[in-house]
Order: C-alpha cells, then sequence, then structure tokens
C-alpha cells in the first residue's frame, strides 16, 4: 500500500518578532531613554525622540484554556492596540500609546479576574514547572501549588511594598525546572527509590542508570533470577536522578517526599554577585490541593523580610546583613545539622572567619 | 459535552480564590471536551493518591526527532485499562516563540483555534525553557497540529539531548537598558542550530539565553549552557535633567544609602559640585547646585545598581556589546552551576558582530558533542576537564577577567611558564 504523503516540516525556526512588535516598540526599537512606573503593574517608557508608551502588567494563570487567550485578545483588541507579550513569568503586558488608556484597560483586566501588578518591588508570579498535569516524574503538583500561594500572595503582586523585587519558584522534583528564586519551593525526597524488580531489565539502560547517580550507589544486580539493579540505601542521598531514565525505581512517595524551603536566588549581577539559593526549612508535608503549611512558611520568610529588609536589598543581600542564626531566629525556623553543606565545595560554605554576629 | 464530569472536590478547592485559576479553565474546556473531562478525572487521582501519572513515550512528527513531550497514561484499573482512558494520550508540543514573546492578538487567535480544533484547548505561555506549549493532543492529531502551527509560520521546540529553545527579554523593543540586539541575536544563534533543535543527538541538553544587560532577566546565569548578557566598555551616561529630578523627589538620605553605599565596588561617590572632576574614565552629574555624584568607570563592574535605582539619570554608555559566559545549570548531577565568563566582550552591533557569536555558539557546541560524557552538561564537562583545557581547544584567549581570583594553591606543573609568558607578551605586541 502507498504511503500517504506527508506533508514536509518548513524549518523556520524562531520567527521573527518584528512582525509582532507594537508599532510604538517598533519604532523605537533600541531608542528608549527611561521609565518609571506612575502606579503598580504600570510602565512608562520614553523614548529619545520623545514617544512614549505605558505597558499594563498582569498576572495569569499561565496554563491558559483557549477561552482565557481569547478573553485576553478581545481585552487586547478592545482596550489595548492589538499587541501583547508575555514575562518570563507568565504575566502577560498590554501596551497603549496614551494614559488615558491605561485605567479603562486596568478596570477591565480586574473586571475579568487578571490582578494587575507584578512590577518593581512586587513579589511577581511564581515560576513553575507542570507537576501532576503533564510531568512524567513530578513529586508534586505545580499548577495548583501556585494558585493557592498567589492566593494568598496576590495582595504584595498588586503593590510595590517589599525592600527590592522577590521572585518566588515552585519545583516538582530536585531537577528543579523551576530555578534560582528569592525563595523557592521544591520537593525533597527522604527514602532512597522503591524499586520494581520484575520490570527494570525490560525498562531500563542499566549501565546509563548506574552512571547518572551522583554518589555511585547504584550497582546492577541479579534480583530473583532477573538482571535488575540495587541501591545501596547508605549511601543514597534519594535525589530521584535514576527514576527518570528507570521509572520502576519509584522515588516518589505520597508520605515521604517532601518539601524544602531555599532563599536568597538571585540572577541578577545587581550588587553582589548572582547568588545560588540555600536550603533553610525542610520536612513539610504534601498536602494538596492547597500546601497550607508550604504557603504558611513561605508567608513568614517574606513578611520577616518586608518587615526587616532595607530599601534595595534582596532577601540575599538582607541575609547577608543580618546574617544567618538571625535569620533562623527572626522566622523561627530550626537551624539543623541537615543544613551543614556537605557536598563537594561545601568548605566555602563553612565559616572561615571570626565574623559573629552577638 | 457526552461524559458526566468525574466528582473533583481536591480541584474544585483550586477554584476559589482571587488568583486565575487553570481549574475554571480546564472545566470551561471540559464543557466541550470529553478528552478534558478525563484529564481532570485523572489530575483529581493524582490530587487523592499525590501520584503523578504520565509515562514518556516515542510520538513525534514527520522529519523532526524531538520536540514532542510524548504522555500516555499509567493510571489504569486491574485490568490494566486506563481509568481515564479520553485522556490516556496527553502529548505536547514545545513551539519556540518570538525573541521577547511579543504577539499580536491575530496570531494568538490562530493559535488558540488550532489548539481546540487538535488538542486539549490548553496552552502554557511560557514553558520553563521559553516554549510555548501546547499541552495535550492524542497520537493521532499530534501531526495535523503541527502542521497548522507550523503553518502559522512556527516552529517545535527542542526536547531532549539537543540544542533547547531558547528566551530573549523585552530588550531593545521596550527597555532603555539594552546593551545589544537581543533578538536578533538570538535569532541568528538558534535558527543556526535547527538541526541540532529537531534531530537530538547531542550528549545532553544545550541552551542558549539572551539577557540584554546585567540584570540578566531571562535568568541565563544560572540556566543556559551559553548566556549572552549585555554590557558596555565606555562611561556610564548621565543625564542632569533626570538627575535633579529624582533628587528632588527622593532626597539625600535616599541618594546615599540607597544609591552610593550600595555600589559593590565604591566607583560611585557623592561629592560638592566643586570637587567635581573630570577625566577620560570618570562620569559625573549635578543633583542640585551644590551636590553631584562622581563615578569612576574603571572600577565600576557594570552591575546596574545605581542605574535600576536612578533610571534615565544613568544609563549605560554608547559602547554596547556582551560578555558570553558559559556552563550554567541547575542540580543533576554535580550540583548548581553558573556560568562563568569565558569572552569579556564582544561588540553585537552588526551582521558580521553576530556571525562571531554564532560562530562561538558551533565551536563550543562541536567540541561539547565531542568531549562531553553522555547526560554531562557544558559546564560539568568544564569542571571535568578545566577550564583551561576548554579555552586552548576553542582557541580562545585568557583573560583574568575568567577569574574571581588566581589560584590559591600551588598543586600544578608549571614548566610552561618561560614560554606562556613569551606567548602573552607576543600577543600583546599584536595587540
Amino acid at each position: 500500500m502507498a504511503q500517504a504523503q506527508m506533508r514536509r516540516a518548513i524549518e523556520s525556526g524562531v520567527p521573527d518578532n518584528q512582525q509582532y512588535l507594537h508599532p510604538l516598540l517598533k519604532k523605537n526599537y533600541g531608542d528608549w531613554r527611561y521609565h518609571d512606573r506612575p502606579r503598580p503593574g504600570v510602565l512608562h517608557h520614553v523614548a529619545h525622540g520623545g514617544d512614549e508608551v505605558w505597558t499594563v502588567r498582569a498576572g495569569t494563570q499561565r496554563q491558559m484554556d483557549v477561552h482565557t487567550v481569547r478573553r485576553l485578545c478581545d481585552i487586547a483588541d478592545q482596550y489595548a492596540e492589538g499587541h501583547v507579550r508575555f514575562t518570563i513569568r507568565s504575566n502577560i503586558e498590554f501596551m497603549v500609546s496614551s494614559e488615558a488608556k491605561v485605567a479603562p484597560l486596568i478596570a477591565e483586566l480586574e473586571k475579568s479576574g487578571f490582578p494587575v501588578g507584578g512590577t518593581g518591588n512586587s513579589v511577581s508570579m511564581i515560576a513553575h514547572t507542570q507537576g501532576w498535569l503533564h510531568c512524567d516524574i513530578p513529586g508534586t503538583d505545580a499548577s495548583g501549588a501556585v494558585k493557592a500561594l498567589m492566593d494568598e500572595l496576590i495582595d504584595e503582586f498588586r503593590k510595590e511594598e517589599m525592600p527590592n523585587r522577590v521572585h518566588l519558584s515552585t519545583s516538582c522534583c530536585e531537577i528543579n525546572c523551576g530555578g534560582q528564586a528569592d525563595i523557592a519551593i521544591i520537593i525533597q525526597h527522604t527514602k532512597p527509590p522503591k524499586i520494581n524488580h520484575d520490570l527494570v531489565a525490560n525498562v531500563c539502560e542499566r549501565p546509563a542508570v548506574v552512571a547518572r547517580c551522583p554518589v555511585a550507589a547504584i550497582r546492577p544486580a541479579l534480583v530473583n533470577g532477573k538482571p535488575s539493579l540495587e541501591v545501596d540505601e547508605k549511601k543514597c542521598i534519594c535525589c530521584g536522578a535514576c527514576y527518570p531514565p528507570c521509572p520502576p525505581m519509584q522515588i516518589n512517595d505520597p508520605e515521604h517526599s517532601k518539601f524544602a524551603i531555599w532563599v536568597g536566588g538571585k540572577n541578577s549581577n545587581a550588587r553582589a554577585k548572582p547568588t545560588f539559593m540555600k536550603m533553610v526549612a525542610a520536612g513539610i508535608p504534601n498536602n494538596p490541593p492547597r500546601w497550607p503549611e508550604v504557603s504558611e512558611i513561605v508567608k513568614r520568610i517574606l513578611y520577616v523580610y518586608k518587615e526587616d529588609a532595607r530599601p534595595w536589598e534582596r532577601l540575599s543581600d538582607w541575609v547577608d546583613r543580618i546574617g544567618w542564626p538571625r535569620f533562623f531566629e527572626r522566622t523561627g525556623l530550626p537551624f539543623t545539622k541537615y543544613l551543614i553543606d556537605d557536598w563537594r565545595g561545601a568548605r566555602v560554605n563553612l565559616n572561615a572567619s571570626t565574623h559573629i554576629r552577638f | 459535552m457526552a461524559k458526566e464530569m468525574h466528582k473533583t472536590p481536591n480541584l474544585d478547592a483550586l477554584e476559589s480564590g482571587p488568583w486565575p485559576s487553570f481549574v475554571t479553565g480546564l472545566k470551561r474546556l471540559a464543557k466541550d471536551k470529553d478528552y478534558v473531562v478525563d484529564l481532570l478525572g485523572q489530575l483529581e487521582h493524582s490530587y487523592v493518591t499525590r501520584k503523578g501519572y504520565w509515562k514518556g513515550g516515542t510520538v513525534g512528527v514527520f522529519g523532526y526527532g524531538g520536540g514532542v513531550i510524548p504522555r500516555f497514561t499509567e493510571a489504569k484499573d486491574e485490568n490494566g485499562k486506563p481509568m481515564f482512558p479520553a485522556a490516556a494520550e496527553f502529548h505536547t508540543l514545545r513551539v519556540m516563540p518570538p525573541a521577547g514573546m511579543h504577539y499580536n492578538t491575530d496570531v494568538l487567535r490562530k493559535m488558540a483555534d488550532v489548539w481546540e480544533k487538535h488538542g486539549s484547548g490548553l496552552i502554557a505561555f511560557h514553558g520553563q525553557s521559553g516554549d510555548i506549549m501546547f499541552q495535550g493532543a492524542k497520537t493521532d492529531n499530534v501531526q495535523g497540529a503541527f502542521d497548522a502551527i507550523n503553518e502559522l509560520g512556527f516552529d517545535l521546540g527542542g526536547a531532549g539531548p539537543a540544542v533547547r529553545t531558547s528566551m530573549s527579554c523585552v530588550g531593545a523593543a521596550r527597555c532603555e537598558q539594552s546593551c545589544y540586539d537581543e533578538g536578533r541575536a538570538h535569532r541568528a544563534v538558534i535558527n543556526t542550530f535547527l538541526d541540532d533543535i529537531h534531530r537530538p543527538s547531542l550528549p545532553y541538553k544545550f541552551k542558549f539565553k539572551f539577557s540584554g544587560c546585567p540584570n540578566d532577566c531571562m535568568n541565563s546565569i544560572q540556566r543556559a549552557d551559553m548566556a549572552v548578557i549585555g554590557t558596555w566598555r565606555d562611561n556610564i551616561r548621565t543625564d542632569e535633567t533626570l538627575a535633579r529630578k529624582w533628587f528632588a523627589k527622593h532626597g539625600m538620605n535616599e541618594l546615599v544609602n540607597d544609591v552610593v553605599a550600595r555600589c559593590p565596588t565604591k566607583a560611585i561617590r557623592l561629592k560638592e559640585v566643586k570637587d567635581l572632576k573630570a577625566g577620560d574614565s570618570v562620569s559625573t552629574v549635578k543633583l542640585s547646585d551644590t551636590h553631584g555624584l562622581e563615578i569612576e568607570n574603571h572600577d565600576c563592574v557594570r552591575c546596574m545598581h545605581c542605574i535600576n535605582v536612578m533610571t534615565g539619570a544613568l544609563a549605560p554608555g554608547k559602547d554596547k556589546g556582551a560578555t558570553v559566559l558559559v556552563g550554567g545549570k541547575r542540580t543533576l548531577k554535580i550540583g548548581d552551576l553558573m556560568g562563568t565568563v569565558v569572552v569579556p566582550f564582544m561588540k553585537l552591533e552588526t551582521d558580521e558582530d553576530r556571525e562571531k557569536l554564532v560562530e562561538l555558539g558551533q565551536k563550543i557546541i562541536d567540541f561539547f558533542a565531542e568531549n562531553a560524557l553522555e547526560h554531562e552538561r557544558t559546564g560539568e564537562m568544564i569542571e571535568r576537564i578545566g577550564l583551561v583545557n576548554f579555552l586552548e581547544a576553542l582557541e580562545i584567549p585568557i583573560d583574568a577577567n575568567m577569574v574571581s581570583a588566581p589560584r590559591t594553591n600551588p598543586y600544578v606543573r608549571m614548566d610552561g611558564w618561560d614560554e606562556e609568558v613569551a606567548k602573552m607578551k607576543a600577543a600583546k605586541q599584536v595587540a
């Protein structure tokens, strides 16, 4: 039988963005002079030639149904000028050419359920991952945890009352697709994988799985007469790296996969060099649908920071000033032995000085 | 809708509250699609059991080896039959966005129409790598969906051991801090590697990201194998009108505590107007009739802080370009790595400049393809072989900007020192 003629892909790659730019953005491309923020959620950019453009930023649920996409398009067509863009944190931005269009646009967005904010020194939308909705290795959900947390933080999204911007992320496994953040919420497995030895031989490329382990805790073994793998549970750090290439090594555990909270990640070069985030809390239950224990700790850290940090201190700058002992004291979080680094390069995290705050 | 909705008390709890709810959106789709009725059923099942139920597989489009994330359900009854059969296949198409993620409503509406016809109707703007994620299509519908999206001028992104979809900031389109044309650089680089995006055959993933200034809004330093971050070589520009305006509004306390004191290298000083000094590497600006700022630009590390606080009054210089950092990644396998400097500065103004950036990317990817172990990221490879071996293979001259400090241990064989000194001297004479 003759095969049906397949359409050959047009390998067009990244489309040219010039065709999608708002006309004022296209006209003043590379020629902007400064910007200010007339109110939270609104940016006002001024070009060298005098052109002005107002941008209204609103939060979205990221995973959008086509009806939501069309609703946003309706708003863009009716109240803006038909052009939008998205930020890295899944906020949508509408550009307009006159200040008079700002207030009606904001009113329509808020009326339609899209909160306006996320600019300047606010808590912006959480960078997040896929979770149970679509990922093949998730320890938890992403969209749901984010929805629950943003419900609680929406006032801080709408205002610009933080010392500096606050970026949050969530991740459903230790690979941490959510990335570095001022406060990050990440699954932390606490038990070694449970191995289904009947399936390993058929499903897993065993040498690849052995090679994937960061601590060489996995070795080939014959179990019940079948080629399989075994884990040295004393060595295992429960990272879950073996699970993606070998799903019979089940790492997710409804009871023992917990949440950990990390703080002080920063990508920007502003002031101090970019920093990695540090683990400050763990053992938090994976408790859908609203994960209240996670929200409680995130809010506690956030509001101590808001209260205590000086203007323009990112969370990492604030801790640099007050020191870790006071961070744990003020947030009431326990500092345990598990928070003392023992991975490669750990000595740089030890205090090789007499710099101690009393 | 033919199919009755499953009971979803957990998901229902995510419809209350002020933030936009993805559950409400899914329920709206479920009115027209049994597919989404069963998707909600499986998601609720995950919320109850606290486990995920998707596994990968092999689904693609004609001519490509990647770009589709296959998902088959693992939620099965005792007879091995899917518990939520209408949603037993839920594949995602990763589609590359335009640089800066700019759209008009016309193209967004067309995307929505395509996905309502061929898929679940759920689209994520955007995934963590930057893709538009068209989430949820049955195997039989993947090709049709791709064909329609491809006809709109969009193409699949990367997945697996491939060059991945890239992101760039809003940049020159709407930001005064932009130091190069991020969109053009993004497109020039990524569209060179389409074969490596569509036909995964590298040791592991390779990511490029493009940020227009050191604020690095694309988080490139910690998530890109090759980060292109805008910067400038000459003096910070000043605007007295805006500086006076800023000072009149914010006053001396904020100036001292929030601007001068926060400069990481103390390059910026507050002075009385009569003491402001001019010089080739000095920027000065009056804030009032009595006080002004003086910046020693040789000491400035281009961190952006003072420019962020006093935007417009202070601005990046005119001799702009980018710093290229290599090796950023997150945890697995050896731990977090930030990208580190490989090219301290390159101009990115002309097509020839961008061609040099493309060539650098090609050289790095060729070396990565040849030398990385399976499932080893670029940063891990450099950690294993040492930065110097990497630089010498790529014929990139070493530079003191590549280190925070010289070595702190004597454990190195150094009998080539004199030759190396001679080489450096000769190179200096040529330049």
